[in-house]
């Protein structure tokens, strides 16, 4: 019962807040819209008892990603004016696109439950107290299995960091 | 009561909503946090599918989506404050420099 | 007699978690408060330590000054400036106090006081969620369209990031040692070590103590507030009711900073010596204490100018001596004693939060302010770096005790002393550089009158 309010709601909130989101005119207005709808994803994991991905989507997205986005809105902020869509012909692309992708999975997933021995096996999830502590599991997984991805992760992070600040690096003898 | 359906359908829309919003959006910036939208729905989908089968691989790999989305946003912003540096411009129609 | 069944589900909600919907409840309501009176007792030390007495009219000793600060700033005009983002103007201090307010709910004031039934994540879900306040900085700085804001807003949020991530790497120290993320477990391991983390690592404790005075935005890390050089940073066209929403965010953060302190270094709510049993007779001293601040009020009451300062002494002794009643009561009664680690419990831990704060207003007090650049320096060049080191060396140190079979204590010291010289050789290079740059050379080349 609990499980199925939290869940409304936090899909609820994540899905007006992205809807939003893609049409305000403001960018300020569609990064606050973003934090609001990364924090109920957050909740969503929540629900999913993934304590540490939560907890690592609202450190990392919400205080890293999107502190980073709002500073550069605010860097390069033009006047309200001049934004409005000129691309009448885009929209109906974009509304197409959208309705075939979101007909086509549809009609895969709830076909695919009707044929016996194909399609997906979707089993019932473990009882909530029954679950290992989500961070040990994730830790014991990270540094044994994936030991590999996650030291690549950390190089590619170093890349990215250097990238950034070459890129956005002021040349001083220009 | 929360089947693995409704999680599929809500990584669903937010999916639909942030590919909507890649291609319609002028101002580039508001195309990245789209493109972050994305990013996100594919991780709810993840997790869920990590908490029905009991395997925390879904978990891990949703942690490695969340580092890269943070490495490519630094990078993806970089290129957005040199180009304006350039051109002035964050709008799409007007990064036409290439055009012939 | 059936319910129906979500009003059946309302009632097994309500039984299974009333005490931590009490809790939450007193947090929201104390907090504000509490954070009202350490303005006062800060006005108060900084009275003190300048030889003069502070706010002394309202109230008895200036006691109701808080009721009267926030009567005023409840009554004031709220002004919002032209062409601002009315929107985002308003929700921008929401921000930065929901976030300090949240991140109280996982911090544990007593073995028993926990809003957040010992999360997974314990003490992550505090630095994140209170992390969250930067969001309210930056969009108040940006929303007020006055560049004074915009500046501060910058500079807060910069300084901010930095010393996040020197705090995060300092506690990952403690957190090495302690085995676990949860703020309750994380005691338990102190208690079962029987020595607070702060002897096994002390440069770690002495990281966090810095970097969360710049997390507060505290002097001497508060360039970004101060009045002098940018009126009031991102707070400048907050007025009335909106600007104690960032005030009152700003204390609880510091209030948060300081539990977390305590939780992992000073030991959390346990006593000094916790394991040692014939040091037992310390259980005493949280109602001696009370006690001793008593009989200090009744030997104050005497030296008292006016008639109703007396009287008002002798009431504030009488309340102490009460407490100190209610606190000893359940040291004899033996049917009582299940009380007696959360009562006790929550004084310890709130002693040593005051104690921690109580260094933040010192330093306030005593240290000019630091210059942007020295600012970024000292978070980017010495602690971040530092703290990685101590990282490493208390892996070091753990594995010279579980593999190698050193005495803990031996190990401890090896490797605090090993990370004390990295320190000293980074502070050497920052000063050779400071050095450089003012060196007779370049004082000769910037010099107006040469020649």
């Amino acid at each position: 019962m609990l499980d199925s309010i939290t869940f409304y709601f936090f899909a609820g909130v994540a899905v007006l807040s992205a809807a939003l989101m893609v049409t305000r005119r403001n960018a300020v207005h569609s990064a606050v819209l973003l934090v609001t709808t990364l924090l109920a994803t957050a909740g969503i994991f929540l629900q999913l008892r993934a304590e540490f991905i939560f907890i690592t989507q609202i450190i990392l997205y919400v205080g890293g990603i999107m502190v980073l986005f709002i500073f550069v809105i605010m860097l390069v902020r033009l006047d309200v004016a001049l934004q409005h869509m000129r691309f009448r012909l885009q929209r109906w692309v974009a509304l197409f696109v959208a309705l075939a992708l979101g007909v086509e999975i549809t009609v895969v997933f709830l076909f695919a439950r009707r044929l016996p021995g194909q399609g997906l096996l979707i089993q019932e999830p473990a009882p909530a107290d029954k679950l290992p502590p989500n961070t040990e599991e994730l830790a014991r997984s990270l540094f044994s299995s994936y030991l590999l991805p996650f030291e690549i992760a950390s190089v590619l992070l170093l890349v990215a960091m250097v990238g950034a600040v070459v890129m956005a690096k002021k040349r001083i003898d220009q | 009561m929360i089947s693995p359906a409704h999680y599929l359908f809500l990584s669903l829309a937010l999916f639909l909503i942030g590919a909507i919003g890649v291609i319609t959006r002028r101002n580039v910036i508001v195309v990245l946090m789209s493109i972050e939208l994305i990013l996100n729905a594919v991780n709810i989908n993840l997790v869920a599918f990590s908490r029905i089968f009991g395997d925390v691989s879904g978990q891990v790999f949703a942690l490695f989506i969340i580092a890269d989305a943070a490495a490519e946003a630094a990078v993806g912003l970089g290129i957005i404050i040199a180009f304006f540096r350039n051109r002035e411009t964050v709008f799409a129609d007007e990064m036409d420099l290439l055009k012939w | 007699m059936t319910l129906p069944p979500s009003l059946e589900a309302i009632l097994t909600f309500l039984q299974n978690w009333w005490v931590e919907i009490v809790c939450g409840v007193v947090i929201v309501a104390v907090v504000p408060l509490i954070a009202g009176y350490v303005v006062l007792v800060e006005r108060k030390l900084m009275a003190d330590m300048q030889a003069r007495l502070g706010p002394m009219r309202v109230g008895p000793h200036g006691l109701l000054q808080p009721i009267a600060d926030a009567l005023k700033l409840l009554i004031k005009e709220d002004l919002i400036p032209d062409n601002a983002d009315k929107l985002i103007f308003w929700l921008a201090p929401v921000i930065s106090m929901v976030a300090a307010m949240t991140s109280m709910g996982a911090i544990a004031f007593g073995p028993t006081f926990q809003v957040a039934r010992d999360i997974n994540v314990g003490i992550l879900f505090v630095i994140g969620v209170s992390s969250l306040g930067l969001l309210g900085i930056i969009l108040g700085g940006w929303a007020s369209n006055s560049h004074y804001s915009i500046i501060g807003a910058i500079r807060s949020t910069a300084q901010l990031v930095s010393y996040e991530t020197a705090a995060g790497l300092a506690i990952v120290g403690a957190l090495l040692l302690a085995g676990t993320l949860r703020i309750r477990a994380i005691v338990d391991a102190q208690q079962q070590l029987g020595v607070w983390f702060i002897f096994l690592t002390p440069v770690a404790f002495f990281i966090y103590l810095v970097a969360s005075i710049a997390e507060t935005n505290r002097a001497p890390f508060d360039l970004p507030e101060a009045e002098s050089e940018l009126v009031a940073g991102y707070m400048t066209e907050y007025s009335g009711f909106r600007w104690s929403l960032y005030f009152l965010g700003e204390y609880a953060n510091m209030i948060v900073v300081g539990s977390v302190a305590t939780t992992l270094f000073l030991g959390g709510w346990l006593r000094p010596f916790p394991n040692v049993h014939w040091l037992d007779w310390l259980d005493f001293l949280p109602p001696l204490i009370i006690a001793a601040v008593g009989v200090y009020c009744i030997y104050r009451a005497g030296k008292q100018p006016v008639e109703i300062q007396i009287w008002f002494m002798w009431a504030v002794a009488l309340t102490c001596f009460a407490v100190a009643v209610i606190f000893a009561v359940p040291l004899f009664v033996t049917s009582l004693k299940f009380i007696l680690p959360g009562l006790h419990g929550a004084f310890w831990f709130l002693l040593k939060v005051s104690g921690y704060i109580y260094l933040f207003m010192w330093l306030r007090f005593t240290l000019p302010r630091y210059r942007f650049d020295q600012l970024m320096h000292l978070g980017w060049y010495i602690l971040i770096p530092l703290a990685i080191v101590n990282v490493l060396a208390i892996g070091v140190a753990m594995i010279l005790e579980s593999e190698f079979g050193w005495n803990r204590w031996f190990a401890a010291l090896l490797t605090s002393l090993f990370t004390l010289g990295i320190a000293a050789f980074l502070v050497n290079l920052y000063d050779k550089r400071t050095a450089a740059a003012s060196s007779p050379a370049t004082a000769a080349a910037r010099n107006p009158y040469a020649g």
